[in-house]
């Protein structure tokens, strides 16, 4: 059966050309990069060759990427060692918006249980922090302000440099959750201005369990997880090697490959949007038609449920993901859809499309075969809309 | 989310979907609001079901146990179909995940609905909007006002 996986945005597969540079560091280049020996020393100087790679991405300084084990350690890391450290005295006030990656809301209530204040910023209907929503939140206490850069579900794509800087000049600390735009979109920590930003290593061809946090010289960021003087004192537990090393040349290899896969993307993208609403009624693209991810293709649906819609794509091996109650795993639809302002019948109809670079026309014109007898089949047994 | 064999084949073969013209009886449980709604038409004779009509909203559970229960219930009397319950729907179709028991699995509940409208006349019927937690209270569930 046909295979056409189009949910690169859940997690992509591991290019062969990393998984080749990752492989000696399993059985030959196997030492602790802790370790004196020539073992330990082959084995530290691949993890910063890695750290050279992704720093070069973002444009950040080596010493600069503290690697972790994925990008919600990160974004854990961030918020929590940054508001708790000993040299943040700003205050204790915390804003964030309302569609962020529960690994940075979940993280940030966590610390408003435990005292801290916090401010969730509504979005507009593209899914944008508005500038002056973020200026009328910021009070003399906030101490850091975390808004993710490209959101996974709709893809909107933040003006991260005008929040970035409204938070500098209030004097608060400007973290972002770039987990999805990393290795996809230029990305320049400095042009940027930002303190801290969480990566990881599965969303670029890379492999799992791998992340990265950058921490802007001087940023009060400490340990998160208690233990070994491991990443400068930043990040305990002997280093995942191969990991890293995988992290580093699926950087490496996003940024050569940036200009052609970003062309090739939009490409794909722009046929299927326009054949889904176009020949779909009652279908809309969610977040900003512009500013968004490329290949990323959000739509919903009404009168269908997204479940349903997945289970029939996969019956013809199509793969993607929605947004809807039973996809999360909970009584709601997801909270970006409601943030954005979708109602909760039309937030169950969601759809996410997300291409890779292996995607093809083919399988583009595949699903554009199968996706509108699907959901016309659905809306026929619907008791909705008719 | 494993579903069985059962469920997958009432998913994507639905039986007995549609409306019948003049039915005897109509129920609608659940609420869009949630993400489900079943609607169940049957039109009945002699007491006995002669024939059972569904449309659902909803997931591939919501879909399988309306599927189902229709099939269950065809050519049967009113108080044998009256026995039927949600939990019975589920059994035949080779049980469900633990989360869809009480979020998608309400099939009986249109049913019985039809069965009492039929019994009042057929007269109006009614949509029994639910909140979304449906027996289960969980704090996270969206409470509808009706
Ligand atoms: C925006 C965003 N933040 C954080 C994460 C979590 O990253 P990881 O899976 O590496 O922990 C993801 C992906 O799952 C994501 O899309």
């Amino acid at each position: 059966m046909k295979s056409v996986y189009m949910d690169h945005s859940a997690t992509t597969p591991v290019d062969p050309e990393v998984l080749q540079t990752m492989m000696p560091y399993y059985t030959e280049i196997y030492g602790n990069s802790s370790s004196v020996h020539a073992q330990g020393q082959m084995a530290a100087q691949a993890v910063e060759q890695a750290r050279e790679q992704v720093a070069a991405l973002i444009n950040a300084s080596p010493s600069e990427i503290v690697f972790t084990a994925g990008g919600t350690e990160a974004d854990n890391q961030a918020i929590i060692t940054y508001m708790t450290h000993k040299r943040q005295k700003k205050g204790r006030h915390i804003i964030t918006s309302a569609i962020e990656h529960h690994a940075v809301l979940h993280t940030c209530e966590f610390l408003e249980k435990k005292g801290f204040e916090l401010t969730v910023l509504p979005v507009n209907s593209y899914g944008l922090v508005e500038p002056d929503t973020l200026k009328a939140a910021i009070r003399p206490d906030t101490a850091l302000v975390t808004i993710m850069h490209a959101n996974n579900e709709i893809g909107t794509i933040q003006d991260i440099k005008t929040l970035a800087h409204i938070s500098h000049e209030a004097g608060a600390a400007f973290h972002t959750d770039a987990v999805q735009s990393v290795g996809k979109i230029p990305l320049d920590v400095k042009e940027l201005g930002i303190d801290m930003l969480s990566a990881s290593a599965h969303k670029l061809y890379g492999p799992k369990g791998v992340g990265c946090l950058y921490v802007k010289k001087g940023t009060a960021v400490g340990s998160y997880l208690l233990g070994g003087a491991h990443e400068r004192n930043l990040r305990a537990g002997t280093v995942n090697v191969p990991g890293v090393v995988g992290f580093g040349k699926a950087a490496e290899l996003a940024e050569q490959r940036m200009p052609q896969t970003t062309e090739h993307l939009n490409h794909l993208a722009k046929v299927l949007t326009e054949g889904i609403i176009n020949n779909i009624p009652d279908s809309r693209l969610t977040g900003h038609p512009v500013h968004r991810l490329p290949g990323s293709v959000s739509v919903v649906f009404d009168y269908v449920e997204g479940e349903s819609i997945l289970l029939m794509l996969d019956h013809y091996g199509i793969m993607a993901s929605s947004g809807s109650a039973c996809t999360s795993g909970s009584l709601d639809p997801s909270h970006v859809l409601l943030a954005i302002g979708l109602p909760h019948e039309t937030a169950h109809g969601s759809l996410r499309l997300t291409l890779g670079k292996d995607n093809t026309i083919e399988d583009v014109n595949y699903v554009l075969e199968k996706l509108p007898p699907i959901i016309e089949k659905l809306r026929m047994m619907s008791p909705l809309g008719k | 989310m494993a579903y069985s064999k059962e469920v997958m084949d009432h998913f994507m073969n639905p039986r007995n979907v549609g409306k019948i013209d003049g039915a005897s009886g109509v129920g609608e449980v659940g609420n869009p609001v949630c993400g489900d709604i079943m609607h169940i038409e049957i039109d009945v004779k002699d007491d006995i079901i002669q024939d059972i009509k569904f449309q659902t909203f909803g997931c591939a559970a919501a879909i399988a146990t309306s599927s189902m229960v229709t099939e269950m219930v065809k050519g049967k009397t009113l108080e044998e179909a009256e026995k039927v319950t949600n939990k019975s729907v589920a059994e035949a179709l080779g049980g469900l995940p633990p989360v869809k028991m009480h979020c998608s699995n309400l099939a009986a509940d249109a049913l019985h609905e039809a069965i009492k409208n039929f019994r009042a006349g057929g007269e109006s019927p009614i949509s029994i909007a639910r909140d979304c937690c449906h027996d289960q209270p969980d704090s996270r569930c969206v409470k509808i006002e009706k």
